[in-house]
Order: C-alpha cells, then structure tokens, then sequence
C-alpha cells in the first residue's frame, strides 16, 4: 500500500497543528496562571507541544519540498489551511476548562504517539519516541488536577462539571475516521484514530471515576477541523499567533 | 481556595546517581502527589536531576537562630578537627 505525498503531508500536517494550536493555547496562560506552580508548568507543557509541531513541520516541509519552512506552515497559512482537530482550538475558558481539554488530548495523543513508534515512516517513529514520554507526564499532570477539582470542594467541582459539559461535543472528532486516516493506518504509518478510543478509555474513565465525573454523551457532535472548517474562535488565536510574521517577515531575534 | 490553604513542601533534587539530594527550594501543592509534580516542573526544566522528595515544610525541624552562637562558635576553635596537618605522599593524588 503506497500513500500519496500529499497524504502524508495532509496527515503530518493535521498532528502538527493539532500541537501547535494546543501549545499556542496554553501558552496564553504565561503569567496569569492561579499559583507560580502552574505558571511553569502549563509552559513546560506548550513548549512540549510546539517542539513535537516543529519537528513535524519540519518533516512537512521535507514532504512537501518545495521551498516552504516550518515558520510557513506555522505562521503563513489560511485559517482553513490549519488541519487541527476542534477541541484543542477552544478557548481555555477557567482551569477547570484547561486542565480537562488538555488531559482528554492528551489521553488521546499518548496512544497515537505509542503505536507511531512502530511507524513503517522512520521520521515519525523517530519524533513518537520522544513525544510519548512527554504526552505520558501531560496526561498524568492534568489528570491528578482533573482529580483534585472534580473531588474537591463544591466550587470546584461544579466548574469541572462546566467544563465536561462544554468541551464534550468535541471529544468524538479525535477518533473520526475518514479516507485519509485509512490510507494511512492501512500503510501502517499511524493507527485508525477509532482505534485509539479504548486506550483513551482506559486512561480516562478511572480518573473521571476518582473525580466523581460522568463521561458525557454529547447530543451534537461537532466536526470540521480535520477539513479546515474552524469554530468562531480560531481566527482570533491565529491573528495572534500569526501577527509577529506578517508583520515583520521573517523576522528573527 | 484560598492560596494560605496550600501547605508549603521543601524540595530537594539528587543532580545524578551517586550524589545526595541537596535543598533546593520550595513549592506550594496541596497534597505530595502534586507537590512532585510541582518540583518537577518548578526545579528540573533544565535537566537539574535524576530524583526529586518533596517533604512537608511543617515536618522540619529546624534550629533556632538564637541558639547559634552556642551551637555552632564552640567549632571556631577546634582546628584539630580538620585533617589539614597530614604530610600526604604525592602518589596518592588527589583526595
């Protein structure tokens, strides 16, 4: 089974921006984070992410070759150019919000990560040896706080409820599968994402066990990231991560 | 919850294997679990250590400032303690 160029690229290009975008958004918590703990730790964990887009970017590059940089992919693109799933796109809302986008992504991206290392693609299962151990520390930093609010105090409690109501309707687009996805497991390169559910289940169902959570069933499912289409918060995250390189083109320092 | 509600935990990191643990700041979480955590994001970014402990600041004991000089000025005139008046033979090296 051999993979089309531009379906590898569309496919690294979907991971990477799903790191990028998610590293973009925990990175809007530098210096307003509730405690000086969290202050570092939610970098360490976007810098964690945007150095698995970069290495991916730079991989797209590769596929692409012609002349385009990761600087292009990350900073250059359309809104609907962007690949990323739904989820990682939504506004960090209170940390409640944060910490539970970030342990759902993060229960989901750990599989994908384990399995890529056995990737027929050699560049991929490179980067998914390093990846896995970050994704592995991410899943249980948001989880133990996924823990602590859910089973704390009343206030808390109520605020990681919000926060499952709201971000559910975006869990199901992770484990979508479409053409792409099949073409790619097919040729061994990634795992089917409806695949990856069960492992995702077992990360999460235990914690949300420990925190008195309720797994969601989301009424409406929402979709259209894989295929560029974005929520009505995108374009302001992207004329933020973007406006330092249109405004001064390759800039440098 | 108030910031005064979480206990403060002291942090100590073993650079690498064959060293002690050394003292090396502290960090508010509100259980050990997350104490850890916290130390390692806080204290080991740039590849600091191999191990982290994090104990309860309130479980140290601690010597009172005011007892110093009967503590530690007795030590001052003790210079037979140190074993600094051996003629070391240079094959030895360094020791």
């Amino acid at each position: 089974m051999t993979v089309e160029r531009d379906q590898l690229l569309t496919f690294v290009l979907r991971m990477a921006d799903d790191n990028l975008v998610l590293g973009h958004r925990l990175s809007e918590w530098c210096g307003h984070a509730p405690m000086l703990e969290e202050d570092l730790a939610m970098p360490n964990m976007a810098l964690d992410l945007i150095g698995q887009a970069r290495s991916l970017y730079q991989y797209a590059a590769e596929i692409e070759g012609n002349g385009r940089t990761e600087d292009d992919f990350a900073y250059l693109r359309r809104e609907r150019e962007y690949l990323n799933c739904l989820l990682v796109e939504r506004p960090n809302g209170d940390f409640a919000h944060t910490m539970l986008r970030q342990f759902w992504f993060a229960a989901y991206l750990h599989p994908l990560w384990d399995a890529m290392q056995r990737s027929t693609d050699e560049t991929l299962s490179g980067i998914a040896g390093k990846a896995v151990k970050e994704v592995a520390y991410h899943i249980r930093h948001a989880g133990e706080w996924v823990v602590r609010l859910g089973d704390g105090t009343e206030e808390s409690a109520a605020r990681m409820k919000a926060a499952v109501e709201a971000l559910a309707p975006y869990l199901d687009e992770l484990f979508q599968t479409d053409g792409l996805t099949e073409t790619i497991a097919e040729a061994g390169i990634a795992p089917d994402p409806a695949a990856l559910r069960p492992a995702f289940d077992r990360v999460v169902l235990p914690v949300f066990a420990e925190a008195g959570l309720d797994m969601p069933e989301a009424q409406w499912p929402q979709s259209g990231g894989r295929q560029g289409r974005h929520g009505e918060h995108m374009g302001y995250l992207l004329a933020e991560l973007q406006h330092m390189q249109r405004t001064y083109p390759g800039a440098s320092w | 919850m108030s910031r005064n509600e979480i206990p403060l935990w002291e942090v100590f990191i073993r650079p690498r294997n064959g060293l002690a643990h050394k003292h090396c700041g502290s960090v508010h979480a509100a259980d050990e679990v997350m104490a850890l955590q916290a130390a390692r994001d806080v204290y080991t970014r740039r590849g600091e250590g191999v191990s982290i402990w994090v104990v309860p600041s309130a479980s140290i004991t601690a010597s009172d400032p005011d007892q110093r000089a009967e503590n530690f000025e007795p030590t001052a005139s003790k210079i037979y303690r140190h074993p600094t008046f051996y003629e070391i033979p240079d094959e030895v090296g360094h020791m």
